[in-house]
């Protein structure tokens, strides 16, 4: 019985870890309809910059932990600017490919620099964070996890529901042609989803990186586990983002657990095979129905 | 009898029998006649054994790309799973020759058509839904079929490999690489002009209408489903016979190529290539096992300079960056590939010199 709580707690941290990767995958594909697969290396990257302002600058954490997160940041905005907004209007599978084609050549460069050892950060979260309850341990850095991923799924709810930015958003999602018409800046848009993802995605970067330490493969093996997560929740849905990545956290966490741990990796894509079968638009995305 | 005809310097075309002709002047029939003979005759003979090996492998990889071609260049999915499928293949023919003992010539076919039925199984899901659900179903494709292909011990021997036998047809032993040069080539042409002509059936135009506009095509009456799903089969079929080729010609397969890598490399090929263009994939083909090559060369070279070895230990990452970047500047310089510019250097030369 201990066993069994200790992997449901477990599962439930490493849920929202996924939950927390997958935001910012459906913050992309809610504006622009875009499958990214570069996620998991956006990931890697911000928590490489990190590493490099906390270890080797020797910044401390309260001024590297917001500095890496802009890196991120300028470097979504960059990587939009760049290689995206050229391909406004053109077919969604050459934007796909795209980013595929970009995943390779950022794995390539960080494998080039860093190589694929296992990085791993100073300790630096307070003890005192770590709950024990009889004989179930939670570390602090779950309770971190859940916590970011607590605050950042209400902080996008108010986001989408007030902001203006986060109405635009939607607009252009819901309807592009439309959006544009009524005077939104679609490249604005563009340009703010994947700025505000590469955040997201180095933040998750890096508390994945405090709990596993950090390798390139590691770390762009999470971003395309990112993908039956999604599939689960439902490709549209932040809140679903979360869901789907504690039912796949607990998954993985009791397959590891009580079956073997090879099937471990592989339990999530079976699922998301068997979702695709059942329930195709996932637990809370949104049906397409299309008239002609 | 006809005169042998250049290319007009216009659009004459007056019938739609015209329009979908292979070859649009005997100029092009007999050139590419002439290039066959050559092929056969004096490539083999003139080229050393690793040179042999390379076109060899061109080959291989050329059936596999025109397979992924039929798939995103034509029908407008993509996939990520095409290495997994090339391993499938490649397994189904060393189980089939191994364990069943069936002939080579029914090995790879077979092959094939083992490959397609799985392609459709994971096609399957993906059939419900518009958009590029394909994509992430392959995805899945990918890691379920690599972890059974490792893990299935008893069907493939896991990490160990099988061992396949030599290739005999009918008694004659194939068993070096300029006899094996023949069956690739053999094969690559046939599966090619079983590709170039199925884009000439209501088949392919209809994959074609798909990749175009999906509701104007379910408007004309073409049902979507099947003919994904078809689609895929036809691909995942090209990927199984590639991969019993490669697996006849390595001897010996193991699990490890046929990962995500494998398939992002293909995915390379096509675009380099020319997507929706059977040429373009054979182009795509050459270009990236030639870079392959290429980057091996030059490690290799690297490795041998006792003060270049670390510059030598970097070249992997190196080649990651080569395939990521030449996707990453085709799409948004050339989005049509190589057959592309082979095509506008052709017309340059056609409407020479007024090419206003």
């Amino acid at each position: 019985m201990e066993f069994f709580i200790q992997l449901l707690v477990n599962g439930i941290s490493i849920g929202f870890l996924y939950g927390l990767a997958a935001m910012g995958f459906v913050m992309i594909f809610k504006s622009s309809s875009v499958l990214n697969f570069a996620h998991g290396e956006l990931m890697a990257l911000g928590a490489f910059i990190f590493l490099v302002l906390i270890g080797w600058a020797g910044l401390p954490v309260y001024v590297a932990f917001p500095l890496a997160l802009a890196g991120s940041f300028i470097l979504g905005f960059v990587v939009e600017r760049l290689f995206l907004r050229p391909l406004i209007g053109e077919p969604l599978i050459y934007v796909i490919m795209l980013t595929v084609g970009l995943a390779s050549v950022f794995k390539g460069i960080m494998l080039l620099i860093w190589g694929g050892n296992l990085y791993t950060f100073p300790d630096f979260l307070p003890a005192g964070l770590a709950i024990h309850w009889k004989s179930v341990n939670i570390p602090p850095v779950y309770v971190m996890s859940i916590a970011i991923g607590l605050i950042f799924l209400i902080l996008f709810g108010l986001f989408f529901k007030y902001s203006s930015q986060g109405i635009y958003m939607r607009s252009v999602a819901d309807n592009q042609p439309a959006a544009l018409s009524l005077g939104v800046n679609v490249r604005k848009v563009f340009a703010l989803s994947w700025a505000i993802a590469a955040l997201v995605a180095g933040m998750s970067g890096i508390v994945l990186g405090i709990i596993n330490g950090i390798n390139v493969h590691d770390l762009s093996s999470i971003g395309l586990k990112v993908f039956p997560v999604v599939i689960l929740g439902g490709l549209d849905s932040i809140g679903g983002a979360v869901i789907g990545g504690i039912i796949i956290g607990l998954l993985e966490t009791f397959t590891g657990g009580y079956l073997s741990t090879s099937l471990r990796d592989v339990v999530p894509y079976m699922a998301l095979v068997f979702i695709l079968m059942v329930k195709p638009y996932g637990l809370f995305g949104l049906v397409e129905i299309e008239r002609v | 009898m006809r005169k042998l005809r250049f290319h007009p310097c216009g659009n004459y075309k007056e019938k739609y029998a015209q329009e979908l002709t292979i070859f649009e002047t005997d100029f092009g029939r007999t050139s590419l006649a002439v290039g066959l003979v050559i092929l056969f005759t004096v490539v083999p003979y003139a080229s050393g054994p690793y040179l042999i090996y390379v076109l060899n492998m061109v080959a291989i990889t050329a059936i596999a790309a025109i397979g992924l071609n039929i798939l995103t260049g034509f029908t407008g999915q993509l996939s990520l799973g095409h290495g997994a499928f090339i391993g499938v293949g490649a397994y189904s023919a060393a189980i089939l020759a191994t364990k069943v003992g069936v002939p080579f010539i029914l090995a790879v076919p077979s092959a094939g058509l083992i490959t397609a039925m799985v392609g459709v199984l994971f096609g399957l899901p993906s059939g419900r839904l518009k958009g590029l659900y394909l994509t992430i179903a392959t995805l899945a494709g990918q890691f379920i079929i690599e972890y059974l292909l490792v893990h299935w011990e008893g069907l493939t021997e896991g990490t160990m490999g099988i061992v396949l036998p030599g290739i005999s047809i009918f008694g004659v032993a194939f068993d070096s690489d300029r006899s094996f040069f023949y069956i690739c080539y053999i094969c690559l042409i046939v599966m090619t002009l079983i590709a170039v002509n199925l884009m000439r059936t209501s088949y392919g135009r209809a994959f074609i209408a798909i990749r175009d506009n999906d509701r104007a095509a379910e408007g004309m009456g073409i049902p979507i489903f099947p003919y994904k799903l078809l689609s895929f089969a036809i691909s995942s079929f090209y990927a199984g016979v590639a991969g019993a080729l490669w697996a006849y010609y390595m001897i010996s397969i193991t699990t490890e190529p046929f990962n995500l890598g494998l398939s992002v490399e293909y995915i390379a090929m096509i675009i380099i290539g020319g997507l929706g263009s059977i040429a373009g994939a054979i182009y795509g083909a050459l270009f990236i096992t030639g870079l392959n090559e290429g980057l091996r060369w030059l490690t290799g070279i690297l490795m041998s300079v006792d003060m270049l070895r670390a510059v030598g230990a970097s070249m992997a990452p190196l080649r990651e960056i080569a395939f990521g970047a030449a996707i990453v500047l085709f799409i948004l310089l050339e989005p049509r590939g190589l057959a592309e510019v082979w095509r506008i250097i052709r017309s340059n030369f056609r409407l020479w010199p007024f090419s206003y």
